[in-house]
């Protein structure tokens, strides 16, 4: 006989099938217990009085790439009223033959945004690329050089607008409110007043009516015939606004980090700006990405406020299509359509910062 | 051991008559301390003493209000630049480590040479391995402080505070946050830059640490400075009673 050294084979015990795979997901988080079992089952009656239903109406019914009359004779959603309109709600009242140009811009920040997604890649180089890009964009959009007819801004328009007022009011809002927050707590008396004010103020007003400040109360301070573009206006006023909200969800990551932290950062001999901009706010920043996001994806939202200042943002250039006899009664289209855009941006934002919060997790 | 005898060097911290408030709490109560090249002293007390506080003095992480103190030359008052100048030549190792823990081990390490000292990144790079190698844990040089046990970490929060060349290395309770089994590595790494002749100020209760390796040890107790002594002669032979009653409750 032979004999064996090796350690007894030890068998891997497999858990029983009900337990693991499809089944076991349903019985454990569908059907455990007679509670849940009934509302399994309600909800899934509900779902079948409503999924048939407005399947048949937005895919079965609807008609897509026709004009009103034929959307009058169905019963289905007339997603006709945007493909009749996209252009005068892409783009406003930008001229007609020149839409390809904020087209084309649009399409750069996207790329731009889309390549600046890994931050490896965030260079000198890449930020020379943004710069450029914004300058090219702003050229696009206004034209008056090499060759491209100029578009007066009161045009602009739609789509681009939107985009225009949220990313550069978010982008100029952060820097903005990070020195806020560390303003406040400066140990300078007069910085640190200024800041509580301006905090404490702006975030006592609605951004609408900042804006009409911007845009009524403002023009009467400058001396005559001096005019500040109303989109400029408009976008300062987000700007301001932003920065007092980020500024206090930054003040609170600065209070989550440890004394000990500017302790061993002062002992190494780093003064106030190299401890603030190598150990306190890489640290504070990453511990608010969850509540800035959700302070930008709001104010992205919010922009479509400019409406009541007559700038004709995304929103608004629906509510125009949809005031046009041909098209009134097609709202749930149109708006499910707008909403789907903002939901597009929304979501890529909270979806970019997931990523970003794992990325920079290094406590494992 | 006995440590060999210091020979009358220049002074690289001179402490008179200093004194401190935290409010109205009268927390450092005429403090006179002279330290010289290469001299290792041990500063033990009960918690609330003051110890801490006035190695904190040394570096400026606490503001004295009355009485001078002079590091290497320079006086410490509200100038910032003296302030920042008298940091990068005192290193100071905490009780909780307070490594930076969004960056790299290497990072920790080469951030102070850097900015401050404006090294080149390479060279800082290399001394940083160099002290990395010395506290035996170069191993660990990419990861991050969060994957470490206490005790790496405490060794490279040493390494951190060499890796600027120091005159003065203080220590405030450095083992005092370790588990007890990772105590030794730690004092080992100190032993070790002790017998290099390393200036030092240990506020700590290793007391064999303190036999091995100090010139002498000091009592605090109420923010003051009640007895020091040569180690020997200070365990085997307190003279304050308050003194005699802490050591007997902590031997």
């Amino acid at each position: 006989m032979k004999s064996t050294t090796a350690a007894p084979h030890r068998e891997e015990i497999k858990p029983p099938v009900t337990e693991i795979g499809v089944i076991g997901w349903i019985r454990a988080n569908l059907f455990n217990g007679w509670f849940n079992s009934l509302l399994t089952l309600a909800v899934l009656y509900l779902l079948w009085l409503i999924v048939p239903g407005t399947v048949k109406w937005a895919f079965i019914d609807s008609v897509w790439l026709t004009g009103s009359e034929e959307c009058r004779a169905t019963d289905g959603a007339c997603w006709s009223v945007i493909s009749a309109n996209i252009r005068f709600i892409l783009f406003g009242f930008y001229p007609h033959d020149l839409q390809w140009r904020p087209l084309l811009a649009m399409g750069l920040l996207v790329a731009l945004l889309f390549y600046s997604r890994e931050r490896s890649r965030w260079n000198k180089m890449l930020a020379w690329s943004w710069l450029v890009g914004l300058f090219v964009m702003g050229l696009l959009l206004k034209g008056g050089l090499f060759g491209l007819t100029a578009v007066e801004s009161a045009n602009w328009g739609g789509l681009p607008l939107t985009l225009l007022l949220s990313v550069f009011g978010l982008t100029a809002a952060y820097p903005v409110g990070v020195v806020l927050a560390l303003g406040r707590q400066s140990e300078m008396p007069v910085i640190k007043s200024f800041c509580v004010v301006y905090i404490e103020l702006i975030r006592g007003v609605p951004l609408i009516s900042l804006l009409f400040m911007s845009s009524v109360v403002f023009p009467l301070f400058l001396p005559e015939g001096v005019t500040v573009n109303k989109i400029l206006r408009a976008q300062v006023a987000i700007i301001l606004f932003t920065a007092a909200y980020i500024a206090e969800v930054v003040r609170g990551g600065l209070q989550g980090i440890d004394r000990g932290q500017y302790e061993a950062a002062e002992s190494l001999g780093l003064n106030y700006f190299q401890t603030m901009r190598l150990i306190i706010l890489p640290q504070a920043l990453k511990i608010v990405i969850p509540p800035s996001v959700s302070i930008l994806i709001s104010a992205f939202k919010d922009t479509s406020l400019v409406v009541i200042i007559a700038l004709y943002d995304l929103l608004k250039t629906t509510q125009t299509t949809l005031s046009d006899p041909k098209w009134m009664g097609y709202s749930a289209e149109a708006y499910i359509f707008v909403a789907l855009i903002y939901f597009i941006c929304c979501f890529a934002m909270s979806n970019y910062s997931r990523k970003l919060e794992k990325e920079l997790d290094t406590d494992r | 051991m006995q440590a060999e005898t210091i020979s009358d060097t220049h002074p690289i911290i001179e402490i008179e008559e200093m004194h401190k408030w935290f409010g109205d709490f009268h927390v450092l109560k005429n403090i006179n301390l002279t330290v010289h090249r290469g001299e290792r002293i041990v500063i033990c007390g009960p918690s609330g003493s003051g110890k801490s506080t006035l190695i904190r003095c040394i570096n400026r992480l606490e503001e004295h209000q009355r009485g001078r103190i002079v590091v290497d030359g320079i006086e410490l008052t509200k100038d910032l630049k003296n302030i920042e100048k008298v940091r990068t030549e005192v290193g100071m190792v905490f009780q909780h480590f307070n490594l930076f823990p969004h960056l790299t081990v290497l990072e920790n390490l080469t951030l102070g040479p850097i900015w401050v000292r404006k090294t080149p990144k390479r060279e800082a790079e290399e001394t940083a391995r160099y002290f990395l190698e010395k506290v035996r844990i170069s191993e660990q040089a990419l990861k991050y402080p969060g994957q470490l046990s206490g005790g790496q970490q405490q060794r490279v929060a040493i390494a951190r505070s060499l890796c600027m060349k120091p005159n003065v290395m203080l220590f405030d309770e450095p083992t005092s946050a370790l588990d007890p089994e990772m105590v030794k590595e730690v004092l080992d790494v100190m032993i070790s830059l002790a017998r290099e002749g390393m200036t030092m100020i240990v506020v700590s209760h290793e007391m064999g640490f303190a036999k091995s390796v100090a010139h002498r040890v000091m009592f605090m107790d109420d923010g003051e400075i009640i007895e020091e002594n040569e180690p020997e002669a200070f365990f085997t032979n307190p003279q304050n009673d308050r003194t005699k009653l802490f050591l007997s409750q902590i031997l």
